[in-house]
């Protein structure tokens, strides 16, 4: 057997579960499509001496809209929400980064508040959950709370949710007319980690860029939108390849990249560089 | 082997219903080849990679490896073996034999799986779309332009 031993517990309700991560707190680790907890299990990086079964829980699965806002739920797998004619329509930054997340059989069963809970640095949802400047409903036997993706996550799978708390769902804003999303990644062979990914969104008028939202993955710890570099983007024409050059080779001195002996921060930043100009130039093509 | 924890399950494994005390730390792969049987589900590398381990769960194409076997209770397993028994994978399974779409052939059970899941949902599939679909499954042979001939030859077939 792969796995170390440990105390299996299906929880059929919210408040059943609340209640056995209250009580196993730190020793649990909670299984919904475990598409990256497994691999830990089986090569005992992690050893959690309780394994809580959340996916018999009604209610955390399913995709709506309303008020504005587009709701999540934490247990909905990435190929429903790929699938979801809401999720094309309404926020194509989602639909497009899912192509890149991880393989088909992986997408089949992993889940998109599993992946924001595990915040791989490499991982495209939480870039395009801070780029979309979303909410993260969680739940805990203390109470709910909503935490704005911008201080969720706080670094190598590192997040604001406590030992006792679950994420219950993922409140997107539903963006406002006029502004045009990309998402893009270089990855070794497709849907592997990326090496760094971009989520964008611009606001043109004509051919400039009148604001802009940037966040990458892969990049940084952990993703955040990137203030000085969509301020520099301000008044650039999105076909300017020669300003967003200057622009994307001062990359450098905004962030604090990764470095790893496969890929040193050089090179993450060469290819985050790279892909802003990718994505630019593609919106540049797209609008003529 | 006293002190493991065993849980009873109950799922339709290839159209039949299977009851079974299972250790909770079992993968469904490693069930389904040790203690029924079915060994044309491959496990290459057990954590997630390789994808030789794929089976059907509920429809859908998953890697055995990353699903326990009691995560399995009251669902429908459905393996090679199945898929092969009711002929839904025939017309792939034709082609890949008249391309010799294989070198060692360990990847192959999962490749059929998967390329009919994209097929069902892909029946007019470009090459590229096909190379993606598939990626998952990558092994080491570099044997894939003859894979992505058999997947392209059995949707034309299909769609005569």
């Amino acid at each position: 057997m792969k796995p170390a031993k440990f105390t299996y517990l299906r929880p059929s309700s919210l408040s059943e579960a609340l209640e056995l991560l209250h009580r196993h707190g730190e020793d649990a680790s909670l299984l919904a499509g475990g598409q990256s907890l497994m691999p830990m299990l089986n090569l005992r990086f992690a050893r959690p001496a309780v394994l809580i079964d959340i996916k018999r829980i009604p209610g955390l699965s399913g995709i709506a809209i309303g008020d504005g806002v587009v709701s999540i739920g934490a247990l909905t797998r990435h190929f429903e929400v790929a699938g979801s004619p809401i999720i094309r329509d309404r926020l194509p930054l989602v639909h497009e980064a899912l192509r890149h997340v991880a393989h088909a059989a992986i997408r089949n069963r992993g889940t998109f508040g599993g992946s924001l809970a595990l915040a791989d640095p490499a991982a495209e949802l939480p870039a395009c959950c801070v780029c979309l400047d979303a909410a993260i409903s969680t739940a805990s036997l203390s109470g709910f709370r909503s935490v704005p993706a911008s201080k969720f996550f706080r670094g190598v799978y590192d997040t604001a949710l406590a030992h006792d708390e679950l994420i219950s769902r993922i409140e997107i804003p539903l963006p406002p007319d006029g502004w045009t999303w990309s998402f893009d990644e270089v990855s070794r062979r497709h849907g592997d980690f990326a090496v760094a990914g971009i989520a964008l969104g611009v606001r043109l008028a004509g051919d400039v860029i009148m604001e802009s939202r940037v966040a990458f993955c892969g990049l940084e710890a952990a993703p955040r939108r990137l203030a000085p570099l969509e301020e520099r983007l301000r008044g650039v024409r999105v076909g300017d390849r020669i300003a967003i050059g200057e622009i994307a080779t001062r990359l450098a001195d905004h962030v604090h990249p990764l470095a790893s002996e496969e890929y040193p921060a050089f090179y993450r930043i060469e290819v985050a560089s790279a892909l802003l100009q990718r994505v630019l130039a593609r919106t540049s093509e797209a609008i003529q | 082997m006293s002190d493991e924890e065993t849980l009873a399950i109950r799922c339709i494994v290839n159209g039949e219903e299977v009851r079974a005390a299972v250790s909770v730390r079992k993968s469904l792969v490693d069930w389904l080849r040790h203690d029924l049987a079915l060994t044309g589900s491959h496990v290459g590398c057990e954590h997630g990679v390789c994808g030789a381990c794929g089976v059907v769960v509920d429809g859908r194409v998953v890697r055995g490896c990353l699903m326990l076997a009691v995560e399995a209770d009251g669902l429908a397993v459905e393996t090679i073996e199945g898929a092969t028994r009711t002929g839904r994978v025939l017309a792939l399974q034709r082609a890949f034999f008249e391309r010799a779409a294989l070198q060692c052939g360990f990847c192959t059970p999962a490749m059929i799986l998967q390329a009919a899941e994209f097929l069902e949902a892909n029946p007019n599939p470009d090459r590229k779309g096909v190379r993606e679909a598939i990626s998952g499954n990558y092994c080491r042979c570099t044997g894939y332009e003859a894979i992505v001939d058999a997947i392209v030859t059995a949707a034309r077939r299909h769609r005569v």
